[in-house]
């Protein structure tokens, strides 16, 4: 990243032949512009084709608000847990050297590239009323599936790897001369975490709580599975949108999309604003 | 009609008598949830509130209903894993016989608890076609033409679809058979074989004309009606009224063909899981599908495209959108679902061999 | 687990957490993954898993996914290298947005392709024209897939791009290297391990990838049939066991796919010089 500035001007320097570099600009803004800036538009055009008064309708619903409050909840949740779980992890295999630390990485990366499908049906093997716990917690009055709790698990483990995957690389990267500096002149391990390596990691840190918030809310595949679909219950808002659709809403359909569309909008513009002040801190520091 | 009444009054008898034993009744807030499938919604939403005025008038309990709806085999199985359905009214009885099977939390003769099959309204596979049906589709033989595209969702993860393949396989019996008793007659065996031979023959040529399989009924709604594919979508009647009516005018004509099956979506307590709930909710739950059966139901069911058990309490707009078509059962053809679900749509089965490489 | 000595504190606290998480979320719930397959004998399993079909919608689930990455790659590398090394006008907006596939459900995403591709949608009445189907065939999967699985490519690559020692550069374009060989044999090189990862992040996730694809696949059997709908299949006729072998499947394949990953990440920070 730091040497982004530098890369500029190589290849490109005036007498280097100019036709690749516009032909690559193109088909580059061309693939930008037709996969990902086409299906954002579409979703936009579609949301506000009955104008803003239904799009304003469609939002300000029962339904659409009480799936909104649980899509918040389950974020709430998530988000914390995985940061927790993402430092310590990132911690235990970024500085330390230890037997399966390569299996514990393959581990934490599974959940990323299990299908949702199975992703949701492991929770209705463990927790279903035919499962190994289920029965017990539903006579607790306890229920896990079809309920929030098993919503909130399957969301849990879809975003397992996001914050551990955007830190561990990061801190291996960094060593961990700094840290043990640190206690080697007698600081604390909190003071060591908080001064030291907190600092080191924020902004890594806060892109991987961005992408994990951003998937907490989105995630549609493994939570269909333990919904139950109970309307105004357990009913998030990307399972909104496809409840909407059912109905032949199409209109409110993609008008409650846009609020997942203005989400990922509003993680991108933060995790651009993010990687700037990394940018600016890193050149603070190389200065 | 003395069919509806009398478990009407018995449960009306019941309350009074409920309510003189217990004393003062104390008015219970119970909170019910209804799993269904996905074409009912518009007509549970409505029908909730007029039950639970009426429920809440006739014994003082207010009475919540939430709604879960997606495809019928889905939510069976949610059913089945613990959703706490405390009543169901699904697509298919296979479904709701696969829940009692696996949970026991409904007993085995549970369709015989409510009259008509515990089926309050049914319904019937109809064809849609585009505006002045350029293909000239008039009878299931003219969906097995060259050149003629048939939307239809998958049957092995849709309710919907497995009626539409049943009412194929149905038209194919009939018109080689004549008379369908001969299914049950060992003299004619042979020429049912024939028959049946026919059907396959007959049912290999419609899936080879269907583009795309849909996970739903919806889904294949959709892509029929946003997505413009296909000539004609085999559909539920109630779909086919809702598409012509309301999801764009003048686009689309049904056209019913000569045969087609009585599609009876049923209805039942889950008794297993009402019952935790204590003796006010089974009744609230009982009371919320008997009253399917009473003239403002049956009344709201014809509206919302579902042809009425009992045609006289619907109104005569309503009823005149419902053609007259020769239905058929899957009890008089199939004998019953759990034989066409086996021989039909199980792994291995007729569905799956269209699709082997020859 | 033994460990080198280290002066770090933590380790038995973060081993801790760490362990207990993924005990809890990720090894319990895989194991009964395993135990429900267990209920079929191994005949069973074989002819489960060796059904035609199965093997046919595994045979459209590779292929599209591998074709699919395959495509991204080159497309994900040239989007970085433009967004690395050339100065364009919105390039904080175009760099933003590639993370989009990442941040929108994937149920809305294969609403919209499908809406897009479909052969009276915006792109796909083009391709009508020339006579191509995209939406409802296999190609519609592939769109789905490149969708999906795009950012991982340009997101593997970018870093790579931008720490590439411009020394070594330097030296060859002085020595009066074309800008072709030193592209060649300088900068292209050390991307390798870079560009494999992400061809392998994105193919591990769009062999499982359900949402996106139900809405534009078609879904018919043996052509256009996912291994994640057949899976749905089974349990729709409640055949638990059946899905959960086909899940132990998928399974299997992605935690070779990840391995592969992980020794490929190594094998980069190893070639780039880092730990």
């Amino acid at each position: 990243m730091h040497t982004q500035t530098l890369a500029l001007d190589r290849l490109d320097q005036p007498g280097a032949r100019q036709w690749p570099r516009y032909v690559l600009t193109g088909l580059a803004i061309f693939i930008i512009g037709l996969f990902l800036l086409l299906p954002l538009a579409a979703v936009l055009i579609e949301a506000f084709s009955e104008g803003w008064d239904l799009y304003v309708q469609a939002i300000n619903d029962r339904y659409t608000w009480e799936a909104i409050k649980l899509t918040l909840l389950v974020a709430a949740v998530v988000v914390p847990l995985n940061t927790v779980f993402g430092i310590a992890a990132a911690w235990m295999i970024a500085r330390f050297q230890f037997t399966g630390r390569g299996a514990l990485t393959t581990l934490i990366d599974l959940p990323f590239s299990i299908s949702p499908v199975i992703a949701g049906l492991i929770f209705v093997l463990v927790f279903g009323a035919h499962g190994w716990f289920g029965s017990w917690f539903a006579e607790q009055g306890f229920p896990i599936i079809f309920a929030v709790p098993g919503i909130i698990l399957a969301t849990l483990f879809v975003t397992v790897p996001f914050v551990a995957r955007e830190l561990i690389p990061l801190m291996q990267e960094q060593g961990s001369e700094e840290e043990e500096a640190a206690i080697a002149l007698g600081a604390g391990s909190w003071t060591m975490f908080r001064k030291i390596t907190l600092p080191k990691i924020k902004w890594g840190l806060l892109y991987g709580i961005i992408l994990c918030n951003a998937r907490a809310m989105g995630e549609f595949g493994a939570v269909s599975v333990v919904s139950g679909h109970i309307r105004g219950q357990t009913n998030t808002l990307p399972l909104h949108v496809e409840i909407l659709y059912n109905e032949y809403n199409f209109t409110a359909a993609f008008a409650v999309a846009s609020l997942l569309a203005g989400l990922a909008i509003l993680t991108l513009v933060l995790k651009s604003l993010v990687e700037w002040q990394q940018a600016r801190s890193l050149e603070r520091a190389t200065q | 009609m003395s069919f509806f009444r009398k478990p009407l009054l018995a449960f009306s008898a019941s309350v009074l008598l409920a309510a003189s034993v217990a004393g003062p009744a104390q008015a219970e807030d119970i909170s019910l949830l209804n799993v269904s499938y996905d074409p009912t919604r518009e007509f549970y939403q409505e029908y909730n509130k007029e039950f639970a005025d009426w429920y809440k008038a006739e014994s003082g309990d207010s009475v919540t209903i939430e709604q879960s709806h997606g495809g019928a085999g889905k939510q069976a199985r949610s059913v089945i894993d613990g959703l706490p359905a405390d009543v169901v009214t699904l697509a298919l009885a296979y479904d709701i016989s696969a829940i009692g099977e696996r949970t026991g939390k409904l007993p085995a003769d549970w369709q015989t608890r409510l009259p008509n099959n515990s089926a309050p309204y049914s319904s019937t596979i109809v064809f849609l076609v585009r505006k002045g049906n350029p293909k000239n589709i008039q009878d299931w033989d003219d969906l097995t033409k060259p050149g003629v595209e048939v939307i239809t969702p998958n049957p092995k993860t849709s309710g919907g679809a497995r009626w539409n393949y049943l009412a194929a396989w149905s038209y194919v019996l009939k018109k080689e058979l004549g008379d369908l008793s001969k299914l049950d007659n060992p003299e004619f065996a042979d020429e049912v074989k024939a028959a049946e031979q026919k059907a396959t023959e007959y049912v290999t040529k419609l899936y080879k004309n269907v583009p795309i399989l849909d996970s739903g009924a919806r889904g294949s709604t959709t892509t029929f009606v946003k997505h413009g594919l296909g000539d004609v979508l085999l559909a539920w009647e109630n779909e086919a009224l809702l598409a012509v009516n309301k999801l764009s005018q003048g686009e689309f004509d049904i056209v019913v063909p000569s045969i087609s099956i009585l599609a009876e979506p049923p209805v039942t307590v889950v008794n297993g899981n009402v019952e935790k709930k204590g003796e006010g909710a089974v009744e609230a739950a009982e009371a919320y599908l008997e009253y399917l059966y009473s003239p403002v139901a049956q009344q709201l069911a014809a509206k919302h495209y579902y042809r009425p058990v009992f045609e006289h309490f619907a109104d005569k707009e309503d009823l005149k959108r419902f053609p007259n078509v020769t239905r058929v059962t899957v009890q008089d053809v199939f004998g019953g679902w759990q034989n066409a679900q086996k021989t039909h749509f199980n792994d291995g089965g007729v569905f799956d061999a269209i699709y082997l490489p020859q | 687990m033994k460990r080198s000595f280290s002066i770090l504190p933590g380790f038995r606290l973060a081993s801790g957490i760490t362990l207990f998480y993924l005990s809890l979320l990720v090894l319990i719930p895989l194991c009964a993954l395993v135990w429900k397959t267990t209920e079929l004998s191994l005949d069973e399993l074989v002819a489960t898993l060796t059904n035609s079909r199965v093997l046919a919608s595994f045979r459209v689930s590779i292929l599209t996914a591998l074709a699919a990455a395959l495509i991204n790659l080159f497309l994900g590398f040239v989007i970085a290298w433009v967004l690395v090394r050339y100065p364009m006008p919105f390039k904080r907006l175009f760099d933003a947005v590639i993370d989009l596939p990442f941040a929108l459900p994937t149920a809305v995403a294969g609403i919209v392709l499908a809406a897009l591709y479909a052969p009276d949608g915006w792109i796909g009445s083009f391709f009508t024209e020339l006579g191509i189907r995209i939406a409802y065939t296999p190609l519609g999967i592939v769109v789905a897939l490149m969708f999906i699985g795009l950012p991982f490519v340009v997101r593997t690559v970018e870093p790579v791009l931008q720490d590439l020692d411009s020394q070594l550069e330097e030296a060859a374009q002085s020595l009066g290297a074309s800008p072709w060989t030193i592209f060649r044999r300088v900068l292209f090189p050390p991307l390798i391990p870079a560009l494999l990862t992400g061809f392998a992040l994105a193919f591990a996730r769009g062999l499982g990838e359900y949402g996106s694809v139900i809405f534009i696949a078609g879904n018919m059997p043996m052509v256009s049939e996912i291994v994640p709908l057949l899976i749905i299949t089974k349990l729709e006729q409640y055949d638990y066991a059946g899905a959960t072998a086909i899940g132990l499947m998928m399974l299997v394949v992605a935690f070779i796919m990840l391995l592969v990953i992980n020794m490929l990440q190594a094998w980069t920070r190893k070639r780039t010089g880092k730990l």
